[in-house]
């Protein structure tokens, strides 16, 4: 019984964990598989056509292709723009302010039926054809908020003397800027920047209400695609998305905790 | 490294600065004579800060100039200027190595040795063997060191410390303090050292100017500011003081003049009292009033606490009208008197000092003569 009480929560943490990442080792499982006829939901046989042709299935490449770029366009764009307001909102007192404050939170509090659906009446209202264009803009809005979130908390922390210091010594703004701003602001930056690729890859509400026949993003593919069937890819693709975002996040980690072990 | 370089003189001309209402620093007149070391002692709020910030140009001022040598720097910006701080919080960065730390302002400028440089200067604060390690990882005392080795590794016109040994313990301080003496006199560099310690501010500074509320009180040699404070503020801040309420009654005998205090005749330096003056402060430090009537000016009380510090024993004596003086007694062999006892204290003309009345007796907090 002591025992017990003393593991419970390497106990509560490992089921945790195994409920966690069992949808993911599914997908990987199924990755491998041949399956008889067009759902992928039943293990028959071990094969790596899949692995060996990630494309194989038409579409598939293309709209991967698509939510890479909208998700990179996005969020590089949603970086640089939130990086600016949360240094604004962090640093100035400006008019205006608070309202800028709350605006920022509203794409994070209204639910994305509610927005696609508004998105998808404005940019009709204007005349702007749905399609690639209208889900960037759509994305840039969304992921805004987030980068804005995760770059102010840090913005906050900020000892605005370090800057001084800085100009003391001789430095000019910009050179301040890009020595001693942006590195100790970059983790949040890094944060905001990888939120908002995935918040983008990921979306299928909103980018659905604004997309066109030739806009299908990976998501939609893969909703396309289980109406009538479920290629083995999108167990490839997604397995591949896992592998590379666990490595992006044991980097992430790896590095902070040398820098950690460094400082202490 | 003294005297390789011209050091000049650090001129603030009518400088004030207004904060929206708030006037934190009064138009004010200073010289800093180049390579001195030169203390800048105040209460918390006095504006001390404020005027280092305005000379390392962190802040503009509202009026007036700020020249080094001949040179107008007011319209220049902070990174132009050839002065350099040592934060408060040292404000060290925290991405960067010691080396880096210190080799950022040679950097800036161009320097191909600045890391050469750099590691003579952590030499010189003997931190050489932290070169590769972040601030963090520092004690304070290193830190503190690291910031002043970050500022004169650049060799400014002059080097602003912002209470840089506020942060340390007592004997860390008193170590410092030494360092910095031992530094400024290696390097030449005027030294501009803010600080609320009047001790810290006598120990190490050539001059001193006290300000309070925004102006300077009085500006001079830590041992002129302490014998002949020129305000009860002064005399208040800068060690203990006993202010006895008198008036001068007649004209100058022999160099001394006559004054009574609580119907107690006694005589002051006439060159101490100020022309005209007729109601004033005497002012007598503690270690100047001895027990015993070896005086000649003496006056009679009564022991109401004695404490022993060791080299020391600090009296304090009550007046027939009330009044408490402090008086402390070198422990060097002479009798010590004890709690209840009456005492004749006693003092030389001379040893006093004279302020007129109508300031505050109190102001800088001190002893209060009824
Ligand atoms: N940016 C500012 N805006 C408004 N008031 C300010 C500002 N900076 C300083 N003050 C005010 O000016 C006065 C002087 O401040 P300063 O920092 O120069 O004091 P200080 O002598 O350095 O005090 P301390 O010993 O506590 O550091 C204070 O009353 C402070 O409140
Ligand atoms: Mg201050």
């Amino acid at each position: 019984m002591a025992w017990f009480r003393k593991h419970l929560l390497t106990f509560a943490a490992m089921v945790t964990m195994t409920i966690l990442l069992l949808p993911n080792v599914v997908v990987a499982i199924y990755s491998f598989n041949k399956p008889n006829g067009r759902f992928n939901v039943e293990l028959v046989r071990f094969s790596l056509d899949a692995w060996k042709h990630p494309c194989g299935t038409s579409g598939i490449c293309d709209s991967l292709s698509l939510s890479l770029k909208i998700g990179l366009t996005a969020s590089l764009v949603a970086t640089i723009l939130g990086t600016m307001i949360a240094f604004a909102l962090g640093r100035h007192r400006f008019r205006g302010r608070s309202a800028t404050n709350l605006l920022i939170f509203m794409p994070m509090a209204t639910p994305e039926v509610v927005m696609g659906s508004s998105l998808l009446a404005l940019f009709l209202n204007i005349g702007m054809s749905t399609g690639s264009l209208a889900i960037l803009i759509a994305h840039i809005m969304f992921c805004l908020s987030f980068v804005v979130v995760a770059v102010k908390a840090r913005v906050a922390t900020l000892d605005p003397r370090l800057e001084e210091a800085a100009a003391d010594l001789g430095s000019r703004p910009l050179t301040t800027f890009f020595r001693v701003t942006l590195p100790l602001v970059a983790p949040g930056i890094a944060a905001g920047a990888l939120l908002a690729f995935s918040l983008s890859f990921d979306d299928y509400i909103i980018t659905n209400f604004n997309a066109s026949p030739n806009s299908i993003t990976f998501p939609m593919y893969v909703w396309g695609a289980a109406q009538r069937g479920t290629p083995v890819q999108i167990n490839v693709i997604g397995t591949i998305m896992f592998v590379v975002s666990v490595a992006f996040v044991l980097g992430g980690q790896l590095v902070s905790a040398r820098r950690a072990r460094a400082a202490s | 490294m003294a005297g390789t370089r011209a050091t000049e003189d650090l001129r603030l001309v009518q400088i004030s600065k207004e904060f929206e209402t708030f006037t934190a620093v009064q138009p004010m007149d200073l010289t800093v004579p180049g390579g001195s070391f030169f203390a800048l002692l105040g209460p918390s709020g006095c504006g001390k800060t404020t005027t280092l910030r305005m000379v390392a140009g962190l802040e503009a001022p509202t009026t007036g100039r700020i020249h080094i040598g001949a040179k107008d720097i007011t319209a220049t910006k902070a990174y132009q200027r050839n002065v350099n701080t040592v934060f408060q919080s040292y404000a060290l960065f925290p991405h960067m190595t010691v080396l880096e730390n210190v080799a950022f302002g040679l950097k800036r400028k161009g320097d191909s040795a600045a890391m050469t440089k750099a590691r003579q200067t952590l030499d010189l604060v003997q931190l050489e063997q932290v070169a590769t390690k972040k601030p963090a990882q520092l004690s304070g005392g290193m830190q503190q060191r690291v910031a002043l080795a970050r500022a004169i590794v650049n060799r400014p016109d002059v080097l602003l410390l912002d209470e840089p040994l506020g942060a340390l313990d007592l004997k860390l301080r008193r170590q410092m303090q030494i360092e910095l003496k031992r530094i400024q006199s290696e390097v030449g560099i005027t030294f501009i050292h803010v600080t609320h310690d009047q001790e810290e501010a006598m120990t190490m500074a050539d001059t001193i100017a006290v300000m309070n509320k925004g102006r300077i009180e009085q500006l001079g040699d830590p041992a002129t500011l302490y014998e002949k404070p020129a305000s009860t503020f002064v005399a208040n801040f800068l060690g203990q003081s006993n202010l006895l309420r008198a008036q001068i009654t007649g004209a100058a005998v022999d160099g001394v003049m006559p004054a009574s205090t609580h119907d107690h005749d006694v005589w002051v330096a006439a060159d101490r009292v100020p022309d005209g003056l007729r109601d004033v402060w005497i002012g007598v430090r503690p270690e100047k009033l001895r027990l015993g009537d070896a005086g000649r000016n003496q006056i009679k009380g009564q022991v109401t606490d004695a404490s022993f510090t060791g080299v020391a024993t600090q009296y304090l004596v009550a007046m027939p009208w009330g009044f408490e003086l402090m008086v402390v007694q070198q422990n060097d062999g002479s009798p010590r008197a004890g709690v209840g006892e009456n005492v004749t204290l006693s003092w030389d003309p001379g040893h006093e000092f004279v302020l007129d009345q109508s300031q505050a007796e109190d102001a800088g907090s001190g002893l209060v003569d009824g």
